[in-house]
């Protein structure tokens, strides 16, 4: 019993960040009908938001320390960031502590820039197109952006780590009446899935509770008629495309504690949500997320050390093995709808 | 010719005198000259060239006639090459039933992916390729490892128990090397110089095998272009439910389409195989799938020629292009006053070299974005544009059909 409570634990982070970029492609592809392969390399540039921010919030001076010697005898040289100058040390070492979480302020109007930057600049051209052209063309963007960030930072990992009070695990076994140790999750994770659901929330309290979110409903819906009225749904829909990109950029922000960000992590999670989005349906919001969480849970369970000694390399394949035997059974995804996609 | 028209015999006898003085025409500066370092004569990027052009040709018989974005090439590439290992291993060091026995295993393996696959069209193909891809791809570095020799891959040892050594001069163990790949009893490395002048040409057994493959291959592709079978595949692609109500199945078709792609790209991988006796997993993993997408685009879907062009055009850059670094750029920069040279060089920088890939991604995404046909497409563009004053007075008082 702990161990299955376990897994669905260890699947729910995974998951979330599989449910975040499939939730932010199916909005483009919702939205603007548009399949963009270059959406896990906005997950990518999330997370390097978080690495330049880091950078920027650690750049120092050299101020000369006259108490302390280094081994010669002379004066120690010590390293100052600018912040602690100006909020003093101990609040300037809890803002380099908390850069991870400070990132998403920062995130998010940068990723809603490029968001709209990439649909104006590129994939507006693109709308009259065949589906493989915009697969093409985004995966030649994704190839360019994963090359400039690697120009920049380097091909190596570069560790991000979460903020000190979230370092460590978490009993939940002796919260729910097992033993203790029986089930430990890291603090981090919990941080990450609660998140997630906060953001999933978000959008879609957005999509159904504001005037903005309605127009954006009924322009999915019937995009000709809404135009008729008299509004201008293209410039709602490159604003979602912002916004889709912003969902990427924040899952990839707080994702990086759990794997530290390096250039080509955008591709690694790109096939896997795109195996995602099309399990889920094509253009169904639910769906996205109902497939990322189911999907990642499978992933976690596939993993035990009981399922791979029966079905040795199972945890490899499961998610695609997963995907296969849904599209084949139902073609349209969990939740997809009728008239998406068909052709 | 050969059961082709005109202007087919002329592409084809043009590409056979391609390939036949490719390491003479590719080797177009001095040895020791300054631009030497451009030459791409030498035999192990002749041979990528000719490989990953069959790989791309195969790929734009699906991708090209009928359509189908397929994103799990690679997956047949690999098994080509396991099976193609194992033929050495097992068999005769001789490279021929390697070939074949890849050729047919890549085949049996597309019939499985392509009867699953092509239930669905579109997104949902491209999908479902990538998954099988992946999947073999994961299979292949953990669970297979028996077979595929895992993270470490496969390669001939001295103790491979070859039944028939001898087979065809197949080279044997008796000296206590580890026999290369060879046929008719020459090595796949075997190579004769030529040296004339300032200029080394350096023709290899190997290149011209895979050579004669190519070309067989390009014959057979112009051939399925231009056949019934072909006319059914630019149907589908055309319009599948216009298809379907005149009465006729796709998926036969299709299926068939798929399987003799996947042919293809076993036969590239049991060559690279025997090129080189090594094989790695990483070889089916979706960015060597998404390699073969980006020759064949940037060459001219739909086209007889343009996939081998840009396979050609992307292995240049891949081992050329990377191989320029800073010093070499100062060095040619040097006659431009210093401040300019410097700006100019970090300008540039970034592209070349490690920065390879950007450029590919940029050229890449420009042909989508203003040349689809690819580069076969902007070739004929130029011609047009340099012919046409000449018919414009011709033609002229001449009315064009409507379309």
């Amino acid at each position: 019993m702990d161990q299955i409570i376990l897994q669905i634990l260890n699947g729910l982070d995974k998951g979330s960040a599989y449910a975040l970029i499939a939730l932010g492609l199916t909005l483009i592809f919702g939205t603007l009908g548009v399949v963009n392969f270059a959406h896990g390399a906005l997950f990518m540039l999330g997370a390097f938001c978080t690495v330049t921010l880091s950078r920027i919030l650690t750049l120092s001076h050299t101020v000369i320390d006259e108490s302390r010697k280094d081994f010669l005898g002379n004066p120690l040289k010590v390293d100052v960031p600018y912040v602690y100058d100006w909020f003093g040390e101990s609040t300037g070492a809890a803002i380099i502590d908390w850069a991870v979480p400070l990132s998403i302020i920062f995130a998010i109007p940068v990723m809603i820039a490029i968001g709209v930057a990439m649909e104006r600049g590129l994939v507006k051209h693109f709308y009259k197109r065949p589906h493989a052209d915009q697969i093409l063309v985004t995966f030649g963007l994704a190839i360019v952006l994963q090359e400039i960030i690697k120009y920049y930072f380097g091909a190596n990992q570069i560790p991000a780590p979460a903020p000190e009070a979230f370092i460590g695990s978490f009993d939940f076994g002796a919260l729910i009446g097992f033993d203790a140790g029986a089930i430990i999750y890291p603090y981090w994770r919990i941080v990450y899935f609660c998140f997630a659901m906060i953001l999933i929330g978000a959008v879609f309290a957005f999509l159904q509770f504001t005037t903005f979110g309605m127009v954006v409903r009924a322009g999915m819906a019937d995009r000709e008629t809404v135009q008729l009225l008299g509004i201008n749904i293209d410039r709602r829909f490159t604003l979602m495309f912002g916004i889709a990109a912003a969902v990427a950029g924040l899952a990839g922000v707080m994702y990086t504690p759990i794997n530290s960000p390096n250039y080509h992590m955008g591709m690694d999670f790109l096939v896997i949500s795109f195996v995602v989005v099309v399990v889920g349906g094509m253009g169904s919001l639910p769906g996205a997320v109902l497939a990322g969480f189911v999907l990642g849970i499978l992933e976690s369970f596939a993993s035990m050390r009981q399922v791979i000694e029966f079905l040795p390399g199972i945890n490899q394949v499961v998610i695609y093995l997963a995907a296969i035997v849904i599209l084949l059974t139902r073609p349209r995804g969990l939740m997809g709808r009728k008239g998406v996609m068909e052709d | 010719m050969l059961g082709l028209n005109k202007s087919d015999t002329r592409l084809l006898l043009i590409v056979v005198a391609l390939v036949a003085a490719a390491p003479i025409i590719l080797n177009p500066f001095p040895e020791g000259s300054g631009l030497a370092q451009f030459n791409a004569g030498y035999p192990d990027l002749m041979q990528r060239f000719v490989i990953f052009g069959i790989f791309a040709i195969g790929f734009n018989i699906l991708f090209g006639l009928t359509g189908y974005l397929s994103f799990g090439h690679a997956a047949f590439l690999g098994a080509g090459s396991y099976a193609g290992m194992w033929m050495m291993k097992l068999l005769s060091i001789n490279v021929i039933p390697a070939i074949i026995f890849s050729t047919l295993i890549a085949g049996v393996i597309s019939v499985l992916i392509g009867f699953i696959s092509l239930r669905r069209s579109g997104i949902y193909f491209s999908i479902l390729t990538l998954a099988f891809a992946q999947m073999a791809f994961s299979l292949a570095a953990s669970v297979l490892t028996p077979i595929t020799g895992g993270e470490t891959g496969l390669q001939t040892n001295l103790n491979d128990p070859r039944i028939f050594p001898e087979f065809l001069g197949g080279g044997s163990s008796i000296d206590g090397n580890i026999p290369k790949p060879s046929l008719f009893g020459i090595e796949m490395t075997a190579s004769y110089q030529l040296p004339i002048g300032g200029w080394e040409w350096t023709f290899n057994w190997g290149y011209y095998i895979c050579g004669v493959v190519m070309i067989l291959a390009f014959y057979m592709a112009i051939r399925i272009f231009r056949s019934p079978f072909g006319l059914m595949l630019k149907a589908v692609k055309s319009n599948q439910q216009r298809m379907n109500y005149t009465g006729l199945n796709a998926r036969p078709y299709m299926l068939a389409c798929f399987v003799i792609s996947g042919m293809y790209a076993g036969l590239a991988g049991g060559l690279m195989a025997a090129m080189d006796p090594q094989v790695g997993a990483e070889r089916m993993q979706w960015t060597a799938s998404g390699e073969v997408v980006l020759m064949t685009i940037l060459g001219g879907v739909g086209t007889l020629i343009g996939p081998v062009l840009g396979a050609g055009l992307i292995k240049y850059f891949e081992n050329i292009f990377s191989k320029i670094n800073s010093n070499l750029l100062h060095e040619w920069f040097a006659f431009l006053p210093d401040g300019l040279e410097d700006f100019l060089v970090t300008i540039i920088y970034p592209f070349i070299g490690k920065g390879w890939h950007l450029t590919l991604g940029l050229m890449f995404m420009a042909v989508i974005i203003f040349l689809p046909g690819g580069l076969v497409e902007g070739g004929k563009r130029i011609s047009r544009a340099i012919r046409r004053p000449k018919e414009a007075t011709a033609a002229d008082g001449k009315t064009n059909p409507a379309e």
